[in-house]
């Protein structure tokens, strides 16, 4: 089970990197991906000017046995969104960091990503689950 | 394996002579509609002989597990024996062959038994009033909640939030958000059971219902349900029972007298109406007198010395389904009533709990017991022992239909990690019993000799395990001409 | 009781495995109070002699006369062979496919099932049933209103059969969204074109369309799909006779993006309207939208065909308060028997019992205007049902069916409250209603006694 280094990690189980131009990248952790199983379907939300609140569900990750909500792990708007997903829902499990990347976010302030869990963090929480 | 129907196609074929009444020139005719509003034909649809269909159906029908055929011992769908007698009542002309709109006087005999399952159905949940319309048990919950979302309107407040057990069934919560209303958890305590104290924790004004099962889905009976209910009532709020699991509380424990002010039952459980492969089945719904305004319409009343329907009832929710319901569902579940008898009602369920307590006896050292408490009609098995080998429930339950067993239900209820639910049903003789137990116990040899081949199963049945994953991301749903 | 199948050998048996003197022990955790109050005071049981006594007693205190009753319930000739393979055990006593590899039969059944109803309705995927037609279209609102997030009104035609409606508004109900609105029909008996016009806008998630409608009339489904898709709403087509689809053009074809439909007309006896079975088709994009249960084709291990239920998760007993139904049965046997009865009409079987029951209904129709002096009510096209006038006086329904003839629905009974449904009957013609039912009808209606 990988839990990288250079990311921010949410309760619910969503990975978060700070890109160079501000913008902030999410997806599902390995242990999601584990959890769920093989995955079918990413209902990802819609690029839009709406405004995004912190810990809103906005996307579902189905597998076969389970659907799980994915929420917003900072508030702002949804600037970009993985459009090979929809096509290829397995890269989640396969590259859950990388290519399984989900939603792209322009945030309101940086001030929300300080709330966020280290690496260490995660680990120590997901291990606590198992 | 069998092809599809559409598969076996050949041009010209043909299972039905559809010039009855001696009218051949009416089905050779020309349409006597406009040509702009037709379609051009059926292209699809298969080209076969009767012989074919009946001999396509009966060998599809030799690839499945029934509960005619094999020992289904699903937790919480009470798979008992569907006696064949209920069919051929059923199929009477005076019940199959009258319409819902016929006269009044015309369908006496139809009324009659409607009522007579309604008393039937008001003696056993110790309520007042029955509708016997919803269509199947997921039906009569919504039917319930509405009912209640209903007399609280009529209260003043329709509010907003609905207690369920963490251990409740999917269709609980579904049923509570169709309708308005947000699930709020109430989690079991370390028995499996509610606690009274953690009710009243939840509950305020904001509560419209607390939605309970009982026996609950762990096969416990809910030992406080009488305090809860108390409370329930106390904030103004309702009790609405999921009486899926009535085979346990038959002459035992009336609902009515537990709190409940609502009930389902589910005439496909209880009352051995046949499963069908997923239906169909009728879920009556059984209130407290004062919720009885709210009842689907129309309801059954006297009239003229005979039966009527009366659709005047102006506080009613409506309609939940046309017509009546599941009319050739309740005849079933009449003649099983009439069969049993309120003597065989009660020995039923003693011997339903009978029969769980005794697959428990047989295999609680094998396998780990989810809670501790007495089972009632199930009993909940955890695959925690066989973790320890690799093997999980999943397996184990593919394992047994090399046995000729069909699995018991598998991860359900959420609240027990590697769930697998027994439930015999009173139908079972002592030998299927044992039968089982010894499968049972020999996969657990397996478990801990040879891993592999549980982890491996099913390889005896008539596919083997299938790739769910693929016909999730890809679904093919219908058969096409290309395919 | 017979169905309980130990001796005092085994019950001694099993108790002792147990470890308990008596089987009152086994309900320790239920409370003495309440065991004591929960007596039942119902009769003692029968023996099967008894029990077919009793329920043959009850059944020919029934007459099913010959009737020309349809609205959304209808009549039609079930052959022997559907009630064959209903009778297979394995097919009736089976439960919900969820172990597939046990269960081929009913997930194959299923999967030809969805088939059927999706070619019969011209659109991409079917579900395996669900209750009834009527909730088939309460399930089909909710949909829509789902789909368009953002548009709370529904308008239905006032051609949908009244019950339909009233489930809908029941499903409605404590829902938090969603309000229906009625489109008048106009006099030819379809939906007012110019009213739909007026009441479409860009806040409609669904427009509802009986097709054909509570009247018989082939209603102008794809006039209004296209008002529909031009402000971007969702067409149902709504159809209570489903062997009406054999003949017209289907709904998908016209421009329905939801399909409901009863199938009961299709392998189920009338059975005082229940069981049946809800047809439920859409177009492709909507799939995951969609309740009820779905079968889908894929491979074992060993690269065998085989069919699973799919897309589960859409499903309450994994999405739970998010799921897209509640539901939780379809109309298994229901839909068995549709199937069989499906594959026994066959591609030309089937039509041709459609054009002989449009033929039939044409020609008594006909018949009605000639001998009875009562004329159709509408001038839209009609399938196997319409509307005539009733006779004059107060006898005649009450005189035909003591003649052994139900001449029809009456609209005021199914329309109570509307001025405009007083004094209209509503006539079905099936294949069922031989030549001398005919004859009788028209000398009812035409006021002349029985012969």
């Amino acid at each position: 089970m990988e839990f990288p280094n250079n990311l921010l990690y949410t309760k619910t189980h969503e990975w978060v990197r700070t890109e160079e131009d501000g913008s902030v990248v999410m997806g599902i952790t390995d242990y999601a991906q584990d959890e769920l199983g093989d995955i079918v379907f990413v209902e990802l939300p819609a690029v839009s000017d709406e405004p995004v609140t912190k810990e809103d569900p906005f996307g579902v990750v189905e597998s076969v046995k389970a659907a799980s909500d994915f929420y917003a792990p900072v508030t702002g708007r949804v600037t970009e969104v993985n459009d090979e997903l929809p096509n290829s829902p397995e890269v989640v499990n396969q590259d859950p960091y990388g290519d399984g990347w989900m939603v792209r976010m322009a945030a309101d302030s940086k001030d929300e990503l300080e709330e966020l869990m280290s690496a260490k963090d995660y680990e120590e929480m997901v291990s606590d689950l198992s | 394996m069998e092809d599809l129907i559409f598969e076996q196609t050949s041009v010209g074929r043909r299972g039905m002579d559809v010039s009855g009444h001696g009218s051949n020139a009416a089905s050779a005719a020309e349409p006597p509609l406009d040509a702009g509003l037709l379609r051009d034909d059926l292209t699809g649809f298969p080209e076969v002989s009767e012989l074919d269909v009946l001999r396509h159906y009966t060998r599809l029908s030799k690839l499945n597990y029934s509960a005619a055929t094999n020992f289904y011992p699903l937790g919480s769908c009470t798979m008992k024996y569907n006696p064949v007698v209920n069919e051929r009542v059923a199929a009477l002309p005076g019940f199959a062959g009258i319409h819902p709109y016929a006269p009044a006087d015309t369908v006496q005999g139809a009324l009659l038994l409607l009522r007579a399952v309604e008393e039937w159905l008001c003696e056993i949940s110790g309520l007042d009033a029955v509708s016997l319309q919803p269509a199947a048990g997921a039906q009569g919950e919504l039917t319930g909640i509405k009912m209640i979302r209903a007399w609280h309107g009529d209260h003043g407040d329709p509010r907003s939030k609905i207690l369920i057990p963490s251990s409740a069934h999917g269709t609980n919560p579904a049923s509570a958000a169709l309708s308005g209303y947000d699930a709020v958890v109430v989690p079991c305590d370390d028995r499996g059971l509610m606690q009274a104290a953690t009710v009243r924790d939840l509950l305020d004004e904001q509560v419209a219902a607390l939605m309970v099962t009982n026996p609950n889905t762990l096969g416990l009976f809910e030992a406080e349900i009488e305090e809860i209910a108390r409370a329930v009532h106390d904030v103004g709020a309702l009790v609405y029972m999921d009486g899926a699991n009535m085979n346990a509380l038959m002459g035992k424990a009336k609902p009515g007298h537990t709190g409940a002010d609502v009930l389902q039952f589910n005439l496909h459980k209880t009352f051995s109406t046949p499963h069908g492969g997923g239906g169909p089945g009728a879920g009556p719904v059984a209130v407290r007198a004062d919720l009885e305004p709210y009842l689907p319409v129309p309801r059954i009343v006297e009239y003229d010395g005979g039966l009527r329907w009366d659709g005047d009832r102006p506080e009613s929710i409506g309609k939940v389904r046309s017509f009546y319901g599941n009319f050739g569902i309740v005849v079933r579940a009449y003649a099983y009533m009439l069969a049993c008898g309120g003597d065989g009602l009660t020995e039923v369920t003693e011997t339903a709990v009978l029969a769980a307590n005794y697959l428990r006896a047989r295999l609680e050292d094998a396998y780990n017991v989810a809670f501790d408490d007495r089972s009632m009609h199930e009993v909940v098995f955890t695959d925690k022992l066989q973790n320890a080998d690799g093997v999980k429930t999943l397996d184990i339950a593919k394992r047994l239909l090399d046995f000729g067993f069909h699995a018991p239900t598998i991860y359900f209820p959420l609240v027990v990690s590697g769930a697998l639910m027994v439930e015999p049903t009173e139908t079972e003789n002592l030998e299927t019993l044992d039968a089982f137990a010894e499968a049972m116990l020999e996969i657990a040899r397996e478990a801990r000799e040879e891993p592999e081949t549980v982890r491996q199963a099913p390889t005896a049945t008539p596919l083997v395990r299938l790739d769910e994953t693929r016909a999730a991301r890809n679904p093919v749903l219908i058969w096409t001409p290309s395919s | 009781m017979r169905f309980v199948p130990h001796t005092e050998a085994d019950i001694a048996r099993m108790l002792a495995a147990i470890g308990v003197q008596k089987i009152s022990d086994l309900f320790s955790t239920v409370p003495a109070g309440l065991r004591k109050t929960a007596v039942l005071d119902l009769p003692a049981g029968l023996p099967e002699q008894d029990v077919v006594a009793r329920l043959t007693d009850l059944a020919a205190a029934d007459r099913p006369l010959a009737s020309f009753q349809g609205a959304g319930c209808y009549n039609h000739f079930v052959p022997a062979a559907v009630a064959q393979i209903l009778s297979r055990s394995e097919f009736a006593t089976a439960y919900t496919p969820y172990q597939p590899e046990v269960s081929q039969g009913t997930l194959q059944a299923c999967f030809e099932f969805q088939t059927y109803v999706a070619i019969l309705t011209g659109l991409d995927v079917a579900n395996a049933s669900v209750y009834d037609g009527a909730s088939a279209l309460a399930e089909a609102v909710l949909m829509s209103l789902r789909i368009g997030a953002r548009r709370d009104r529904i308008l239905i035609s006032d051609g949908v059969h009244p019950e339909y409606r009233a489930v809908v508004e029941t499903y409605l109900g404590g829902f938090g969204r969603g309000t229906v609105e009625t489109v008048p029909l106009a006099a030819d008996g379809r939906t007012d074109t110019a009213a739909l016009a007026e009441l479409i806008g860009d806040d409609v998630a669904a427009v509802c369309i009986g097709y054909p409608n509570l009247y018989g009339v082939v209603d102008d489904l794809p006039g209004a799909a296209s008002l529909a898709a031009a402000n971007g709403a969702l067409t149902v087509s709504v159809t209570t006779e489903a062997l009406a689809l054999a003949l017209l053009r289907a709904p998908g074809e016209c421009g329905a993006d939801i399909a409901v439909a009863e199938g009961q007309s299709l392998g189920l006896p009338i059975s005082y309207g229940g069981p049946g079975v809800g047809l439920f088709a859409a177009r492709r994009k909507f799939v995951r939208q969609m309740p009820g249960r779905l079968v889908g084709e894929t491979t074992d291990e060993r690269g065998r065909r085989g069919y699973v239920l799919t897309l589960a998760t859409r499903e309450q007993h994994i999405r739970r308060e998010k799921a897209t139904s509640n539901i939780c049965t379809n109309q298994g046997l229901a839909a068995l028997a549709t199937t069989v009865f499906l594959g026994l009409a066959g591609r030309r079987g089937l039509r041709e019992l459609a054009v002989r029951n449009a033929v039939l209904a044409h020609e008594v129709a006909a018949r009605l205007e000639a001998e009875a002096g009562l004329a159709r009510v509408h001038t839209g096209e009609f399938f196997n049902e319409f509307v005539v006038a009733e006779p004059p006086g107060d006898t005649w329904y009450a005189d035909a069916v003591a003649a052994g003839v139900i001449p029809g629905v009456r609209l005021r009974e199914l329309l109570p409250g509307r001025r405009d449904a007083d004094g209209q009957l509503l006539v079905t013609v099936t294949e069922c209603n031989a030549p001398d039912q005919v004859d009788a009808l028209v000398r009812c209606l035409a006021g002349r006694r029985a012969a």
